[in-house]
C-alpha cells in the first residue's frame, strides 16, 4: 500500500453560513494522479487552496508529507510551496508579463541559473506544448487555449512534487484536450509528482487517473479507483457521472472504452444469434517517447490519424473504439479469428504513417504499430477477451519521421 | 437617548475601524520597507517603477510646476508692488515652491498619476488569483509588489521634487520677468540671498516621508482591495480601491506637510 501524502482528517470549512467541506476525510497517495470531480461550486478549488495554504481549515487536520500542516512554521511553509506547482482555473497569468517571462519568473526567482540555462529551460516546455511562437507576446494577445498551455508549462517548470490542475483542459479542442491528459500523466510517470487533477472530463481523465474523489455538498461520497466507479449505486454519484459523460471519443470520433464495453456486454448478450465474434487490438508503439520528443500534439496526431484509417479501411459493421491513450480496439460481430486475422492482413497492408509532419529541427524518429486479434468465447468481460490478443501481438507497420 | 447610544456606537465602531486599518497599514508598509533590504535584493525591479514613478511622471510635474511658478510670480507681483517690493519676487516665488508647494504639489501629481494606477494594477492582480499565484510559487508578493514600489516612490519623490522647484522659479522668472519687467538680477539675487540650506534640506526631506505614504497606501489598498468593504469585488473593488488611495494619500500628504513643517520650521 503507497504511503499517503496528503491526508485530510475530518476537515471542515465554512465561508459564513455556507459549509463547503463538512467534515471529509480522504487520502491523496505519493506519486498517483488523484482526481476530483463533482457539480460546479461545491468546493473542490477549496481543497486545492486548503493544501497550497491559501485557506486554513475551521477544524479537521491536513496532513502533508507526515507532517500536520497547521504545525509547520511560516517559513517551513513557504519551503512546501516551492514544492507544489498550480494551474489556476483562470490561469492567473501575469498579463504584463510576456510568454516567455511568465514561464521564466518561478525560475528567476526561485533558483540560481543563469539566463541562458532558464531561456533553455522554457524554451522546452514551450517547444513541447508547441507554443514556442508565442513566447514575446503577452497572454491578452494569444488564445484561450493556448493561455492554458501557458499555465501548464508554468506549474511544470520547477518540477515540483505536487502539482494541483484545477480544470486543465477547460476551453481547448479535442487534440489538445488530449495532449494535456497525455502530457500530464506521461510527466507524472517521468517525475513521479503527486497529481491532483479536478476535471469534468469523464470519461477522458478517467484514463490517466489512479483515484477518483467526488465531492458533494461537502461531502465526499466517492474514493474510488476509477474502475470501481461504475459499481457506485448512490443515485447522486451516477446522476452526475451519466450527466457529464459521454460515449464518443471527441478526438478521434471513436466510441470510448465504456461505449465498447457496452458493446460487447450486448454482444455476448446476444450470443444465441451471433454464434461468434472477434476482436482485433490494434497499438501504437513509442508513443511516449514521440510525445517527449515531438510533442504532445503530435503524439495525439498520430492516433487520430490511426483511428481515421481503421474507420476507412476496416468494414463499417465493425465497431471501432479508443480504449486507451495509446490503444485502439475494434469489434467484429459475425466473424471469427480467420475472418479477423484476413481484415487485420488487409489492413496492415494498407496502413499509412502519419502524414503530419513533426516540428521542425528534431531528429527522425520511428514509431510502429502492431495489433492483435482475439475470438470471443463466452469468457465474460472485454478484458478478459483482450487477454490473448495482447499476448500475440504482431507488428503491422514501422515508420520513420522526418520533419522534411 | 436611542440616539445618542447609536450616534456613539457608530463613533465609536469608526474610530475601532480606523486605528485597526491604521495599524494594518502600518505592518504592512514597515514589513514591506524592511524586504527591500532583504536577500536578494531586486534592483532591477526598483529600476524599473523608478522608471514608471518617476521618469514617467516628469513631463505631467513639470508642467504643473510651471504653471504653479507662473501663477505665483502673477500673484507675487501684483500683491508686492502694493508694498513697492517687487524685487522680493523672486524669494517670494523660490521660498514658497522649495518649502511647500513643491513637496506638496508634486506628491498630489504623483499620486494622481502613479499612485492610482499602482493600487489599480494590484487591485487587478489580486482579483485575477495572480497574487494568489505568487504565493504558490513560493514567491513573497509584498516583497514581489510592494518593496520594490516603495524603495522607487522614496527614491523618486525629491529629483521629482527638484524638478518642480526649478521649473517652477523658471515659470515664475517667465511671468515676474518676462512679462511683468522684473529686473532678473533682482529677481535671482533675492533668491539666492533668501534660500537656505535648511529651506532646502527640509524641501526634500518632505518628499521621502510623502514617497513612502504614496507607494504604501496605493499598494496596501489594492493588495486588500476585496476587503476594502463588505460585498464589493472583483472590478468594482478594484475601483473602490484606486479612488480610495487617492483621496486617502491626498489628506494625508495635506496633514503631513503640517506636521513636517512645524518639525522642520
Amino acid at each position: 500500500m503507497n504511503e499517503p501524502y496528503i491526508q485530510f482528517k475530518n476537515v471542515t470549512k465554512r465561508f459564513k453560513q455556507l459549509k463547503v467541506l463538512d467534515d471529509i476525510s480522504f487520502d491523496i497517495e505519493r506519486g498517483k494522479i488523484t482526481t476530483l470531480i463533482g457539480r460546479s461550486g461545491m468546493g473542490k478549488s477549496v481543497i486545492f487552496k486548503h493544501i497550497i495554504g491559501l485557506l486554513e481549515a475551521d477544524s479537521g487536520e491536513i496532513i502533508l508529507d507526515g507532517r500536520r500542516l497547521s504545525d509547520i512554521k511560516h517559513r517551513d511553509r513557504r519551503k512546501l510551496k516551492s514544492r507544489m506547482g498550480y494551474l489556476f482555473q483562470n490561469l492567473a497569468l501575469f498579463d504584463a508579463m510576456t510568454i516567455f517571462d511568465n514561464i521564466a519568473l518561478p525560475l528567476r526567482e526561485k533558483t540560481n541559473l543563469s539566463e541562458n540555462e532558464i531561456k533553455e529551460k522554457v524554451n522546452d516546455k514551450l517547444e513541447k506544448l508547441e507554443i514556442i511562437d508565442t513566447a514575446n507576446k503577452y497572454p491578452s494577445e494569444i488564445s484561450g487555449g493556448m493561455n492554458k498551455r501557458v499555465g501548464l508549462a508554468r506549474a511544470l517548470i520547477m518540477d515540483p512534487e505536487i502539482v494541483l490542475f484545477d480544470e486543465p483542459t477547460t476551453g481547448l479542442d479535442p487534440i489538445r484536450k488530449n495532449a494535456v491528459h497525455s502530457m500530464i500523466s506521461h510527466m507524472q510517470k517521468k517525475f513521479n509528482f503527486t497529481a491532483i487533477i479536478i476535471s469534468h472530463e469523464i470519461p477522458d481523465v478517467l484514463y490517466i487517473s489512479h483515484k477518483i474523489l467526488m465531492l458533494d455538498n461537502g461531502k465526499i461520497l466517492v474514493d474510488n479507483p476509477p474502475d470501481e466507479l461504475e459499481k457506485i449505486t448512490n443515485p447522486i454519484v451516477t446522476e452526475f457521472i451519466q450527466g457529464v459523460e459521454t460515449l464518443k471519443d471527441d478526438m478521434t470520433g471513436l466510441q470510448n472504452k465504456k461505449a465498447i464495453a457496452n458493446k460487447f456486454e450486448e454482444t455476448v448478450n446476444q450470443m444465441t444469434t451471433h454464434c461468434k465474434f472477434s476482436l482485433i487490438i490494434f497499438k501504437i508503439n513509442a508513443l511516449d517517447e514521440i510525445n517527449e520528443n515531438l510533442g504532445f500534439i503530435f503524439g495525439q496526431k498520430i492516433i487520430q490519424h490511426m483511428a481515421n484509417q481503421i474507420g476507412e479501411f476496416l468494414p463499417c459493421s465493425c465497431h471501432n473504439s479508443r480504449y486507451s491513450d495509446d490503444m485502439l480496439v475494434t469489434l467484429l460481430p459475425d466473424a471469427g479469428i480467420e475472418e479477423a486475422q484476413n481484415c487485420l492482413n488487409k489492413f496492415s497492408a494498407s496502413i499509412k504513417k502519419c502524414p503530419d509532419l513533426p516540428p521542425q529541427g528534431y531528429k527522425p524518429m520511428q514509431y510502429s504499430v502492431s495489433a492483435g486479434v482475439a475470438e470471443e468465447k463466452r469468457c465474460g468481460t472485454i478484458e478478459d477477451a483482450m487477454t490473448p490478443a495482447l499476448k500475440e501481438m504482431n507488428m503491422i507497420g514501422e515508420f520513420t519521421l522526418n520533419s522534411n | 437617548m436611542t440616539f445618542i447610544h447609536s450616534t456613539l456606537g457608530h463613533l465609536g465602531r469608526g474610530t475601532i475601524t480606523t486605528v485597526r486599518e491604521l495599524g494594518r497599514v502600518a505592518i504592512f508598509s514597515c514589513h514591506a520597507t524592511l524586504l527591500i533590504f532583504t536577500y536578494p535584493l531586486k534592483l532591477r525591479r526598483i529600476v524599473e517603477h523608478l522608471y514608471f514613478i518617476g521618469v514617467k511622471s516628469v513631463l505631467v510635474v513639470s508642467l504643473t510646476a510651471f504653471f504653479t511658478g507662473m501663477v505665483l510670480g502673477l500673484q507675487g507681483y501684483y500683491t508686492l508692488s502694493k508694498f513697492g517690493s517687487e524685487g522680493l519676487l523672486g524669494s517670494a516665488v523660490a521660498l514658497s515652491l522649495i518649502r511647500e508647494l513643491g513637496p506638496v504639489l508634486t506628491a498630489l501629481m504623483v499620486t494622481g498619476r502613479a499612485g492610482s494606477s499602482i493600487a489599480a494594477n494590484i487591485g487587478a492582480m489580486r482579483i485575477s488569483e495572480q497574487i494568489d499565484a505568487l504565493d504558490t510559487m513560493d514567491i513573497n508578493p509584498t516583497k514581489f509588489l510592494v518593496a520594490p514600489r516603495i524603495a522607487a516612490a522614496i527614491i523618486s519623490l525629491p529629483f521629482l521634487t527638484a524638478i518642480f522647484d526649478l521649473v517652477g522659479i523658471f515659470g515664475g522668472y517667465i511671468s515676474g520677468v518676462i512679462m511683468l519687467g522684473v529686473n532678473p538680477g533682482i529677481f535671482f539675487s533675492g533668491i539666492e540671498t533668501s534660500v537656505g540650506f535648511n529651506d532646502i534640506f527640509g524641501g526634500l526631506v518632505k518628499p521621502l516621508f510623502f514617497g513612502f505614504v504614496i507607494a504604501s497606501i496605493s499598494c496596501y489598498r489594492g493588495f486588500n482591495c476585496n476587503h476594502l468593504k463588505p460585498g464589493v469585488k472583483g472590478s468594482e473593488a478594484v475601483s473602490l480601491a484606486t479612488t480610495s488611495s487617492v483621496v486617502i494619500i491626498s489628506v494625508i500628504v495635506l496633514v503631513l506637510d503640517y506636521i513636517l513643517t512645524a518639525f522642520l520650521i
